[in-house]
């Protein structure tokens, strides 16, 4: 099972997968061999715990170490919410999430896990948040890439994902920006940077919705260097609780960011800032102007919806979405120009303030997508984690530029896709060494040389081994199969003569073999042989004899067929 | 395949595999205990050590007044201090492909190697061996070039003069290959070569082997090395242990079913108890610091350093220390401290849960935080005014012939309050302190080595059962010390292949079989036929493609049809090409359908009278007919 996740935008059961595709009767335990999760976005590993503990599942479950650090924090969170705020029942309990994650086994980038017999998997870097990874699935030759979420341009605080020419049999590919191309990074945060500045330069109020882990710590970073460099003295909040926790994550997980970082980080730890400090509810009254990072990023509930409804009145204020919103959100609705917002108990709220989105979502665009697919040569496209119409787009597009095919399976779709793996054969070094030496050290694309052996299938091993060999082995005798060949020929000479004339013949026809005449009568050519006899009643009417082995039946059959034909009169 | 060793020492091994065409390098591992012989490097004058006098031969014949030097009734070398490179003449080291590290301590003579033999090839490591490896080189570049020292000695090398010096000079080893330190330039043009892996990534070497780090659980990221083909397994095992220290426990179950594993760095302090050191350690330390004196532990900077650390934290309230801060002096204190706690994938169970609270996995931070421990790049600078004693003092180098651990002996040395307590394994702890002797200071002598010990090994082989070991020739007796001691060596069967520096041994191993891929189509086209129950056979006629030794068998194309030219019937004369072998005709021959095929044959060959089939043999593979 490639990650479990949670749609952000249901209340009720369609929030969580329909696990009943894989089974009617319950427990998955027998029908998963694992489960992998890419990265601790909910999205990705919120549903979890529900399908461990509530449908059940004991196998194991792979993830790297700062997924395995900050997943459950954030599934406690999201179960807050949901059952401590929202008050509803049947939901997984704390405990369930502790126990979920006891079954979790944590991996290393690059490191190849074995999970049983056949099945390894192999962790790549996805540079989408801190630990996100892209999984390769390997069975024999066969293999699977599952990219979860990932972004092909590094940024402030990660790298770029990155694989390596593994040549998938199927890619499965996220594809949320399937149709955009952004502009260059550095515009989107000068324009970021621009609109915070002017907005805190005029007195104003700036909120921004943020998911404590990830782009929160990109746009912190952004705002405390553009801070320090612009020497300005307005507070920028972070609201507290998992935030200050999460740069502690960052900090012990600086291995996964980006080089830069990494560097320089004995000297100064960039998740050590100066400028931003933790927000109490308190400040938001506070006069004069502010920048507060909240949370959650969808302006759904929590502490951001909060500060949201006290500032929306002020048309000096801005707040600055800095990635998508899922339909249903406050979040979506502000972002399509609703200007008025209906809130619990039949309050109507005036939006005044600025509006402003800017795409900092960590996600691969239209570009990102291409340049991975010829990262890992494919053999197959799955696109999935995006919108149908877009996916269309990009589709046609893969299969245009790379003539590979795509699929797009929608939700309880099943697609088949036909592999066509060789067959790995032990082969015995002799017969390889012996076949190399005559192939010379470069093949002949005109005269490929075919080369035999035997194949013996025995106890679910296969082994190539010269013909010899294999009967040796299996205690069989070799059969010796020849054929003999009279052909009639009229020829006036002694036959001793047309021996002497076929010899010359065969000398002028036959460069490259060997021709030998022998006393005994004989010609021999290789290893064929060939005699001439005559009656006394027709001296003139030569019956030539030919026998040779199998080994030897082109060249035979040829000789056959060239004799014939008669001997030239010129000789 | 053949393995060429160039160290002698073995916990500093350099080996050379020869294996399928590939040449791999194990180690590279610098012999530095050749700089006992050496003078001390001073940071700050020394009147005592510039007013030693020179060697002159008992009959006044040699004078080498200049290059050595008669201290507490040793000769020492007045030079910088020269180290023990590994064998470079035994092969030519540029043809070297891959060079595979082990551990931190393993790489040091990585320059040496990468810049001056024409290495062209990639070097393998963890990502904590090199950060770490990379502190260990500029620490002892620093060391090296903060104190600089025109004079460099030769002429005491000459084989006729260094036979006739006093001991322990007299029997130094290969003083000819003995070479300065490298400069950072090296350093980081070796460490540019290095590509990471993690533990149980397979790497391809040039589509032959695939070699692959496991846990050793000696140090941060320190591993043990699997080089295989689909049929032959060599196992690495360098510097491995299987207490419970800081980092991930030693992946023991991979190493299984090798057909020769090579064993180097066991302990080198095999009846020490690391435990029953380290409680020692603690007590000496305590027992100086109650008595108003200063401690000062000789250490390398990354390490056991750590668990010292560890042990410290939670020793201290109990010990009743008061305030006595802990140094940690070193070039490279911060960093080692830093990049210690960042590595969390590499450590034990037990520190990894802590990161995921998220915490720091190692207590020195918290030491750090509340300024119980200080860390300082030298004495010079802040250090010096914000010294108070009674102190613990961590600091390198534990040959204590260069780096700030000179100037605390000159300090502390006349002062019988004060305690020196070593726990590195490298170096004998008499022949360190000689160039200081006499001494007023106490010395403790508490090594620690986590590494395995010989009832550990045993047991380990045992479990993972190689058909052949190969280890240095040390452990195949006792220390010379302790000869009565039969456990302290390896007793096998059949016994292990020793080597010593410059051998070459030849590895018993015979290849048999390469993996080739049959392509679908090909595999599509065999007909197996089943010769007994339980096995079939099937003739393959098969074009050979072999590329980055990686070996395919594709089916043999059909020739293209002849052209319809009008000189068709010349074409027809051209000879046929040779083609190779038939497949060999065996198997019982069906009998009745033959008799049938020959019948209809028959009549078919009787209308051409001039052509006869003859069978010539008792049995008859199949019904082909001659034309």
């Amino acid at each position: 099972m490639l990650d479990c996740g949670m749609h952000m935008g249901y209340n009720d059961d369609r929030r969580f997968p329909d696990f009943s595709y894989i089974t009617q009767n319950g427990r998955l335990t027998e029908f998963l061999d694992c489960v992998i999760i890419s990265h601790f976005h909910l999205d990705h590993c919120g549903a979890l715990p529900y399908m461990s503990e509530m449908v059940g599942y004991d196998g194991p479950i792979y993830m790297t170490h700062p997924t395995k650090a900050i997943c459950p924090i954030l599934l406690e969170d999201f179960r807050k919410i949901t059952v401590d705020k929202r008050g509803e029942t049947n939901f997984f309990t704390s405990q369930m999430i502790k126990d979920c994650m006891k079954k979790v086994v944590p991996i290393n980038l690059h490191q190849t896990v074995q999970v049983d017999d056949e099945l390894e998997i192999k962790a790549y870097y996805a540079g989408h948040v801190l630990g996100a990874a892209m999984v390769q699935i390997k069975v024999g030759a066969e293999s699977v890439v599952y990219t979860g979420d990932y972004n092909m341009t590094p940024d402030r605080h990660l790298g770029a994902a990155w694989i390596d020419k593994c040549r998938p049999d199927i890619l499965i590919s996220e594809s949320t920006y399937a149709t955009t191309i952004r502009d260059s990074k550095r515009c989107r945060e000068r324009d970021f940077l621009k609109k915070v500045h002017e907005s805190v330069e005029r007195g104003g109020k700036v909120l921004i919705p943020v998911f404590a882990l990830g782009r929160a710590q990109e746009l912190c970073i952004l705002l405390e260097t553009f801070w320090e460099r612009m020497n300005l003295k307005a507070p920028i909040y972070f609201s507290t609780g998992l935030t200050e926790k999460a740069n502690h994550y960052y900090k012990l997980f600086i291995t996964w960011t980006n080089q830069k970082i990494r560097k320089t980080f004995v000297q100064r730890n960039m998740f050590e800032f100066k400028h931003i400090k933790a927000f109490d509810r308190a400040y938001a009254d506070n006069p004069g102007p502010m920048v507060v990072f909240a949370t959650p990023g969808m302006l759904h509930a929590g502490q951001s919806l909060q500060i949201f409804k006290k500032w929306a009145g002020n048309e000096k204020n801005m707040v600055i979405m800095p990635g998508y919103c899922v339909q249903g959100t406050v979040g979506h609705k502000i972002l399509n120009g609703q200007k008025k917002l209906e809130m619990e108990g039949r309050a109507t709220l005036e939006v005044k303030l600025q509006v402003e989105y800017m795409s900092f979502s960590a996600h691969a665009d239209a570009k990102g997508i291409m340049q991975l697919i010829r990262m890992a040569e494919p053999r197959n496209i799955l696109l999935v984690h995006g919108e149908a119409k877009k996916m269309e787009f990009l589709k046609d597009k893969i299969e245009q530029e790379f003539s590979i095919s795509c699929f797009m399976p929608a939700n309880g779709e099943t697609t088949t896709v036909e592999t066509n793996p060789s067959v790995p054969v032990d082969i015995s070094l002799n017969l390889l060494k012996r076949e190399m030496a005559l192939g010379g050290p470069l093949p002949d694309p005109k005269k490929p040389r075919t080369m035999h052996g035997t194949l013996i299938m025995k106890d679910n091993s296969l082994r190539l081994v010269s013909g010899d060999q294999a009967l040796k082995e299996l205690g069989l005798s070799e059969h010796q199969l020849r054929f003999t060949c009279r052909v009639q020929l009229q020829d006036a000479h002694s036959d001793a003569d047309t021996l002497t004339r076929i010899y010359t013949h065969l000398k002028s026809v036959l460069k490259a073999y060997t021709i030998q005449h022998l006393p005994d009568g004989t010609v021999m050519v290789e290893s064929i042989v060939i005699k001439v006899s005559s009656t006394a009643e027709e001296p003139n009417v030569k019956v030539i004899l030919l026998s040779w082995s199998y080994q030897d039946e082109e060249l035979g059959s040829f000789l056959s067929t060239l004799l014939k034909k008669g001997l030239p009169a010129a000789l | 395949m053949k393995l060429y060793c160039l160290s002698g020492h073995p916990t500093l091994p350099c080996n050379v595999l020869k294996f399928k065409s590939t040449t791999i390098m194990l180690d590279c591992g610098l012999d530095i205990t050749s700089a006992l012989h050496f003078l001390p490097l001073p940071l700050v004058h020394s009147q005592r050590l510039s007013k030693l006098p020179g060697w002159v031969s008992k009959d006044g014949m040699i004078n080498l007044e200049k290059e050595l030097k008669e201290c507490a009734g040793r000769v020492f070398v007045d030079s910088l201090p020269e180290f023990c490179l590994p064998e470079k003449e035994l092969l030519d080291l540029s043809t070297v492909d891959v060079i595979l590290i082990s551990n931190y301590h393993c790489m040091m003579a990585l320059p040496y190697i990468t810049e001056h033999t024409g290495f062209t090839g990639t070097v393998y490591a963890t990502e904590p061996t090199l950060q770490i490896g990379r502190l260990l080189m500029e620490e002892f570049v620093n060391f090296m070039e903060r104190v600089p020292k025109a004079q460099s000695a030769t002429c005491w090398k000459s084989k006729e003069i260094q036979r006739l010096l006093p001991g322990p000079l007299k029997d130094a080893q290969e003083v000819w290959a003995w070479k300065r330190c490298y400069s950072m330039q090296e350093v980081n043009s070796a460490l540019s070569k290095v590509q990471l892996v993690g533990y149980s990534q397979k790497v391809e070497l040039f589509g032959a082997v695939q070699v692959t780090p496991l846990s050793s659980g000696y140090s941060l990221g320190s591993s043990n090395w699997i080089i295989q083909s689909h049929y032959e397994k060599v196992s690495y095992v360098s510097g491995s242990s299987l207490l419970t220290t800081h980092p991930q426990p030693m992946d023991q179950s991979s190493l299984k079913n090798s057909d020769v594993l090579i064993l180097t760095g066991l302990t080198q302090i095999p009846t020490a108890n690391p435990d029953g050191m380290l409680g020692e350690f603690c007590s000496n330390l305590a027992m100086t610091i109650r008595a108003g004196g200063n401690v000062l532990v000789p250490c390398h900077s990354s390490g056991v350093i750590y668990d010292l650390l560890e042990c410290l934290y939670q020793f201290m309230d109990s010990a009743n220390l008061g305030t006595a801060p802990f140094y940690f002096i070193s070039p490279v204190a911060n960093s080692s401290l830093e990049f210690s706690q960042i590595f969390a994938e590499w450590l034990c169970q037990n520190k990894q849960s802590k990161v995921y609270l998220p915490e720091p996995p190692f207590p020195h931070a918290e030491l750090v935080q509340t300024n119980k421990l200080k860390h300082y790049p030298s004495i010079h600078g802040d250090f010096s005014s914000e010294f108070r004693q009674p102190c613990v003092v961590f600091t390198g180098h534990p040959s204590l012939r260069f780096g700030d651990v000179v100037h605390f002996m000159e300090l502390w040395g006349k002062s019988s309050l004060n305690t020196i307590i070593f726990t590195e394994p490298d170096f004998a702890y008499l022949d360190a302190l000689a160039p200081y002797q006499p001494l007023a200071m106490k010395c403790v002598y508490c090594p620690i080595d986590t590494r395995l010990n010989f009832h550990q090994v045993s047991k380990l082989l045992k479990e993972v059962q190689p058909l052949h070991v190969v280890c240095p020739e040390q452990y195949t007796q006792p220390p010379p010390s302790q000869s009565h001691r039969s456990d302290l060596m390896l007793e096998l069967q059949p016994p292990p292949m020793a080597y010593r520096r410059c051998s070459v041994l030849g590895l018993p191993f015979r290849r048999r079989y390469e993996r080739i891929q049959i392509l679908p189509e090909l595999a599509k086209s065999l007909v197996p036929s089943e010769i007994k129950p339980g096995v079939s056979v099937a003739t393959v006629s098969a074009v050979l493609h072999s590329k980055d030794n990686k070996h395919v068998l594709q089916p043999v194309p059909k020739p293209a049809p002849a052209p319809p030219t009008k000189k068709r019937k010349r074409v027809q004369e051209e000879p046929p090409e040779r083609l190779g072998p038939k497949p060999l005709l065996s198997g019982a021959v069906p009998l009745e359908p033959f008799l049938a095929t020959l019948h209809k044959q028959n009549k078919w060959c009787s209308m051409l009278p001039q052509m006869r089939v003859r069978v010539s043999c008792k049995e008859i593979y199949g019904t082909k007919c001659s034309n």
